[in-house]
């Protein structure tokens, strides 16, 4: 088993490794430095300027060179002021020692942000928690409703409460979170006036029930036809098995069969299914976020997409590749764990 | 101003009528298909029952939209009238007869003529995006699964690779107009004149691989009969030649074909971030198929593996993957309106439901007319083709 983990977790970073570097190179293209520095500067600096300002800030020494600094393999040469002989600030905003220094991802130093004038740590961090909040009510609400849902379709296969089921749980499938949205808000917050269609007062005055149920309604509705299809068919499976046979033949009622026999063996493929949900709700973390203003992960993502924030945006890959395989380790190694019949060599 | 405006039911009865070829076209569909359901084999077995007729009937019903949406639609997706600005449902335009049935958006536009057009996008990109995902993954999942070792350990990390990848994160860096007009001078564009941007070098890439499919498909099938051997391989060669060049570097030498710089872009980004997908169905499929009995007497006949891949466990594994089609064609259009949604790619005039779920959603407090129609659009086709593919489950499973 530890054999095992040591190997994923080997995967994992050579996957960061290579996900990190394809961004950072997608990130360094002639056309995004050009958008960066005019973003910077102004929109009517020269063409010498922009490429004076390149040459400050190191966007013109070698790519592998950069890719190592950034890691923090490889040192960085403050830029210093010859007046005072002390470094600059990097990018106007973030602190720097006088001599060259390694500041990379491996001495816990992610960079300085572009668009927001501050450390990346001190941006990443704060929205992290955010989002965390947002996905801790998502999956309380999601996680029960859709075990219910699916559990409830599959316990009799193929009567009307099933076929209901199913059907709606394809509808909420079918529901990408920016039509689930608009549709909620319409409903809610346009109609009947009684949530709040914006999420952007969730930082500044806390979560409450007006400003928070329409993101989290958002975001839980397009997983639950997911995870209560597979519960589902999986639970239909464990009703077909000949221990559910002899335990109603022995004459146990149906719901005690179903609650001491059936459910324990049903919730083993749900589990890994809604780990794997992560990266789709790091999807829709970003269409919520977005879309209801709410200043979380999704957010900074997409702030920092849009304006080539190159320290951010690989910060932001970072931990989004991170949560991702993280997650699937954890699903492969609690899949082996829920279920006996399993064993990694 | 004060402005003419028709009630709730005569909207109702006047879309209901601007559909008219749409319910023609379904009528004879439908009721031809459903007479002679059972010669139909698969496709047939889906009127059966309820989930099957109801998942048609919507895919039917959108596709039939985009064919005749010229017809269908009063007005052109991009014409303005200026007094219609946030025209309420059932506005008459003044000084003429015609209704904006769902009233206009916040540029003076028929919301429901955009709709109508929106679909064409749509199904134009969705269908065959998800085509060539299924072809790259097809062509690399068989030999992954098939001879596994490090093939497959090379391919799978690829493919997670990608898996890994947010997909919004993906198409920020794909997707942008600065990556389009990007060229690299490389010898290519020095002989040649073409710059190869990131978009066009992927596709070039991922548009070899139905070509290459297709020569395997007719190789290992008619190796040993010269003659439709060549006459097939020189239709492949010579048609998918003459589409891939003018999709890819649109220098069709007829000029038939060709495809927008910025729909190409979009195009790349869907089947990049869906093949590792196909690829891992049909890794997994082709591992379960090939212990089979009739694959080990196919070695035993001394079949070459290509044929044993695409004649002996490629049709035995088309159940699963016509599902997974299906549904993946309501993932892509759930990406397209991603795209859309987050204006990447398309331009922001196009009338493609994302795009119009974005400019209404902005727009909530004031208005809400044009954001339902395109929402609603969307949510019923990747609805119709989820049920579709449910349809199509149960009878495979059936079987």
């Amino acid at each position: 088993m530890l054999a095992f983990i040591i190997r994923r977790l080997g995967t994992m970073v050579i996957t960061m490794l290579c996900l990190t570097m394809v961004v950072f190179y997608m990130v360094n293209l002639e056309p995004n430095l050009k958008k960066l520095s005019i973003s910077q500067l102004d929109m009517r600096s020269s063409d010498e300027h922009i490429e004076q300002w390149l040459v400050k800030n190191g966007f013109r020494e070698n790519f592998f060179v950069r890719y190592g600094q950034w890691l923090g393999v490889m040192k960085r040469n403050p830029e210093i002021n010859p007046a005072t002989s002390k470094s600059e600030l990097r990018y106007k905003a973030c602190q720097q020692p006088n001599e060259p220094y390694y500041g990379g991802i491996l001495q816990g130093d992610f960079g300085c942000s572009t668009k927001f004038k501050t450390t990346v740590e001190a941006k990443l961090w704060p929205a992290l928690g955010a989002t965390g909040i947002l996905m801790f009510w998502v999956m309380v609400t999601m996680v029960p409703i859709a075990l219910l849902v699916g559990i409830f379709a599959g316990m009799r296969e193929g009567s009307r409460t099933d076929r209901g089921l199913s059907v709606a749980s394809i509808a909420t499938t079918a529901t990408p979170e920016y039509v689930s949205g608009v549709i909620f808000t319409v409903i809610f917050a346009s109609w009947l006036g009684w949530l709040n269609g914006s999420a952007a007062s969730a930082t500044s005055q806390g979560v409450n029930f007006y400003n928070f149920t329409l993101p989290v309604m958002t975001m839980a509705i397009y997983g639950i036809g997911y995870i209560a299809r597979m519960t589902r068919a999986s639970m239909v499976e464990v009703m077909t098995q000949q221990y559910i046979r002899t335990a109603r033949l022995k004459g146990l009622s149906f719901s005690s069969v179903v609650i001491k026999h059936a459910l324990r063996n049903a919730l083993i493929a749900p589990f890994t299914v809604i780990m794997l949900q992560f990266p789709w709700l790091l999807t829709g973390v970003v269409i919520v976020e977005t879309m209801f203003r709410y200043q979380g992960f999704g957010f900074t993502l997409v702030e920092a997409a849009g304006n080539n924030d190159i320290d951010l945006l690989l910060g932001c890959s970072l931990v989004s590749v991170f949560v991702v395989l993280f997650t699937q380790l954890i699903s492969d190694i609690g899949y082996a764990y829920l279920n006996p019949r399993i064993r990694v060599q | 101003m004060q402005f003419e405006t028709i009630g709730g039911f005569q909207v109702l009865f006047g879309v209901i009528a601007r559909f008219w070829p749409v319910w023609l076209a379904l009528a004879i569909v439908l009721s031809a298909s459903f007479a002679y359901r059972k010669r139909l084999g698969l496709y047939g077995e889906l009127f059966t029952n309820s989930v099957g007729i109801a998942g048609v009937t919507i895919c039917f019903f959108w596709l039939f939209t985009a064919i005749f949406a010229t017809v269908i639609a009063p007005f052109d997706p991009l014409s303005q009238v200026a007094v219609m600005k946030d025209a309420l449902p059932g506005t008459v335009v003044p000084n003429t007869t015609d209704v904006y049935y769902f009233g206009g958006d916040k540029l003076a536009r028929d919301v429901f003529s955009r709709m109508v057009y929106g679909s064409q996008i749509v199904l134009v990109i969705a269908p065959f995006a998800t085509l060539f995902a299924l072809m790259v993954g097809i062509t690399l999942g068989l030999p992954a699964g098939y001879y596994g070792g490090r093939i497959d350990s090379f391919l799978s990390f690829l493919a997670n690779l990608v898996l890994a990848f947010p997909v919004i994160l993906l198409f920020y860096l794909l997707v942008t107009p600065e990556i389009r007009t990007l060229s690299f001078d490389s010898w290519f564009s020095r002989i040649t004149g073409i710059g190869v941007s990131v978009p066009r070098g992927l596709a070039a890439f991922f548009f070899l691989f139905p070509i290459v499919f297709l020569c395997t498909l007719f190789w290992t099938r008619f190796k040993n009969r010269p003659d439709r051997l060549w006459f097939q391989l020189g239709l492949t060669i010579l048609i998918g030649g003459w589409v891939y060049l003018g999709l890819v570097f649109s220098i069709d030498p007829l000029g038939l074909i060709s495809i927008e710089p910025s729909t190409l872009n979009i195009f790349v980004a869907v089947v990049f971030a869906s093949s590792p997908g196909v690829f891992r169905i049909v890794r997994g499929l082709v591992m379960d198929i090939k212990t089979r009995d009739y694959v080990a007497a196919a070695q035993t006949r001394g079949e070459s593996p290509w044929y044993i891949m695409i004649w002996e466990i490629l049709p035995n594994a088309r159940g699963p993957l016509i599902v997974d089609a299906c549904l993946r064609i309501g993932y892509t259009t759930i990406l397209l309106g991603t795209l859309g949604y987050f204006g990447l790619g398309l331009a922001p005039e196009s009338p493609d439901w994302g795009t119009a779920i974005k400019d209404a959603s902005r727009l909530l407090r004031s208005f809400v007319h044009p954001a339902l129609p395109p929402t609603i659009a969307l949510m019923s086709f990747v609805l119709g083709l989820n049920l579709l593919a449910d349809a199509l489950r149960e009878q495979s499973l059936k079987d």
